[in-house]
């Protein structure tokens, strides 16, 4: 917001409050949106024009879509005062049980194997969430202690499952939803999922904006919804447009969107929904806000914290079976310090720590925007051990940003 | 009285580890009639009253609503039984905007399930316009609100279920002196109405306004009930201080 000064603020910055006032755009997802620009203009420029090659940002979108599939539902976690630090464990976990069955308990190579074993896969990682949810909502154990115990089981069961053997490799068709050379939908149908995005995004405006006049409500005027909704188009042709320019190996095939990602998507569309338009995800943000008036207002907390650590434990699922078949194998080591990428792309994103507040957008733009340093850095030949001192300095200053947003805004 | 309480509480206890904090208090409320429960801090008030809105359960004792056993374990059921409540703290999610906390565990729901934010709205904006027709901004955050427009939101939470039973834990507390009266206004119109209000105060001005019986309690027992028609300030505060009535005491109206 901006700040009063003496006298009038010059035109442009009042059209630009106005503007964004009447298009209803937060400022701060406004301003992650700035610092992701920023961060690739300058990541372009250091690695002489690499980092925004049709290449790279294929690979950028691959490499963000299992962070981003957990970072949403850490954003769940967050909100409501909990944390997960097991999240990366039982990834590693569920991961390394689905390998196992896939490979060495069914048959490899019959049709009903893989998805039988995604089911699984996905089935125990919704049992882990219970119990260690169970742990927290119905015995009162902070989730830190819960979860910081989680971190340590399921890693070790992660080696366990097969004495720490490498399990490879996975069956073919299973290995596509790694989004490896075959792992994407061709040029034809991207642009049909692009197309169908676009429509997608055009009616959710009308039916938004129609049920508002219905009820006498303002609305915004109409050049904006067409200012926002020519935005969104041109953002998803561009995805489209970069997505098929980057070529299969020695060919001219175009890629298409990566499956991954296109799970990501799909993540990402049903996570805002529970968020923003359940009971559930209401008072998901109820009991960050006031947990004691979430109470007194006959809300069923512990019922909804199990909840949240259940859907917590199918995303890892989930995010497990993108990791195994983009390695095309289990290691036990799969996952390891995810949760640290994971709870850092949910902060950056604006998820408070204090509860309350978080949005699922905003913690895919933070996976983002730290994949994206991450992979420019690698880019660079920055080491290792330099990329980590960077990334933890940018944590720490993505809370300070936070929190003295927060405070001008009082 | 002629009619059946709506609400009958009969020697309810209520222990915390060693400290017996509602000791054998028995209190009724009629249709429209306004009870005063009042007491030093700690004198068991909001405890008792907790019992009654279900966010503390009773150690013994029973509840009676139009004369039927309630059983009352949370906040849910005493909803059930039209038993509603304005927390001192008003226990608003102030992160959530008014709609939002208006509805707060009682959602609408559109056909499909999902919530129906554009009718709680429209709903809301009306609930809120009768409280205080200056209050547009409903859309914000509560934390973001004045100390006047987080009591509507809550005043507006315990009236929009049609309550019978309303429990005001001392709702003008923080309250300027306009925004004192319009609660002052709202707890007469809805006595009108014939509900029925359990009023929490210490402000002696707002008990002898709005009250028809007061009830007196201190470290946890019920030191006397009265019609505030027999009364005075003086032997109110004498109850609350001493736990008795002034010596040679007689009802001021005679009766």
């Amino acid at each position: 917001m901006t700040e009063p000064s003496g006298g009038a603020p010059p035109k442009i910055q009042r059209d630009w409050a106005a503007l964004l006032r009447v298009a209803e755009i937060d400022t701060r997802m406004l301003a992650m949106v700035v610092v992701l620009v920023v961060v690739w203009l300058g990541l372009n420029l250091l690695t002489d024009g690499i980092f925004m090659t049709a290449r790279n940002l294929y690979n950028l979108a691959v490499q963000s879509s299992v962070v981003g599939i957990m970072a949403t539902g850490m954003v769940l976690v967050i909100v409501a005062r909990h944390i997960d630090l097991s999240v990366g464990s039982v990834m590693g976990f569920t991961g390394m049980v689905i390998a196992w069955l896939q490979v060495d308990v069914f048959t490899l190579g019959a049709a009903w194997n893989w998805p039988t074993t995604i089911l699984l896969g996905l089935a125990l990682g919704a049992a882990i969430g219970a119990f260690q949810g169970y742990w927290v909502a119905y015995r009162a154990i902070p989730a830190f202690v819960v979860t910081l115990g989680g971190l340590l089981m399921f890693r070790g069961g992660a080696f366990l499952v097969t004495d720490g053997r490498t399990v490879a490799p996975m069956d073919p068709t299973y290995q596509l939803l790694g989004g490896g050379i075959n792992g994407s939908i061709g040029a034809t149908w991207s642009w049909v999922f692009g197309l169908a995005a676009i429509a997608l995004v055009a009616f959710m405006a009308w039916r938004n904006r129609s049920s508002r006049l219905r009820h006498g409500f303002p609305t915004k005027p109409v050049w904006v919804e067409l200012l926002l909704f020519a935005v969104w188009a041109v953002l998803i042709v561009g995805f489209v447009l970069v997505m098929n320019a980057y070529t299969k190996p020695r060919s001219d095939i175009p890629r298409g969107i990566p499956v991954p990602v296109l799970i990501l998507i799909a993540v990402v569309v049903g996570m805002s929904l529970i968020s923003r338009i359940t009971r559930f995800g209401r008072y998901v943000f109820a009991m960050g806000g006031n947990p004691r008036a979430a109470e007194l207002s006959g809300i069923d907390v512990k019922k909804t914290t199990l909840l949240i650590f259940v859907i917590m434990g199918i995303l890892c699922g989930i995010a497990a079976v993108i990791t195994t078949a983009r390695l095309n194998a289990g290691a036990n080591s799969m996952g390891m310090l995810a949760e640290l990428s994971v709870i850092a792309a949910a902060v950056i994103g604006g998820t408070s720590l204090a509860g309350g507040v978080g949005s699922i957008a905003g913690a895919i733009l933070g996976a983002v925007i730290m994949q994206s340093l991450e992979n420019g850095m690698v880019l660079m030949g920055v080491s290792s051990a330099m990329r980590q001192v960077i990334i933890g300095l940018v944590l720490i200053i993505a809370v300070w940003f936070d929190s003295m947003y927060k405070k001008n805004r009082r | 009285m002629t009619e059946a309480p709506l609400v009958e509480i009969r020697n309810i206890h209520k222990r915390f580890g060693g400290v017996h904090a509602v000791k054998d208090v028995s209190i009724d409320l009629h249709p429209g009639e306004v009870v005063g429960v009042l007491g030093h801090n700690g004198a068991g008030k909001s405890v008792l009253m907790s019992m009654l809105s279900g966010a503390l359960p009773a150690d013994s004792g029973e509840i009676l609503v139009r004369g039927e056993r309630a059983r009352i374990d949370n906040p849910r059921d005493a909803r059930r039984y039209g038993i509603e409540t304005i927390y001192q703290t008003l226990a608003l999610a102030d992160n959530l905007n008014a709609p939002a906390n208006l509805f707060l565990g009682r959602e609408l729901r559109t056909r499909w399930g999902t919530l129906d934010d554009d009718s709680m709205e429209a709903e809301a904006r009306k609930v809120f316009h009768r409280l205080n027709p200056n209050f547009t901004n409903i859309n914000d955050p509560v934390i973001n609100m004045s100390g006047g427009q987080r009591q509507v939101v809550a005043i507006g939470r315990a009236i929009y279920f049609n309550a019978c039973i309303l429990i005001m834990d001392e709702p003008t507390a923080a309250l300027g002196p306009s925004e004192t009266a319009m609660v002052a206004d709202l707890t007469k119109q809805l006595r009108a109405e014939g509900i029925g209000i359990f009023l929490i105060s210490h402000d002696m001005h707002d008990v002898f306004d709005l009250c028809d019986r007061v009830m007196v309690m201190k470290n946890g027992e019920s030191v006397g009930i009265h019609p505030i028609a027999e009364v005075t300030k003086d032997d109110v505060l004498s109850l609350i201080i001493l736990g008795q009535l002034p010596e040679g005491w007689t009802p001021r109206n005679g009766g």
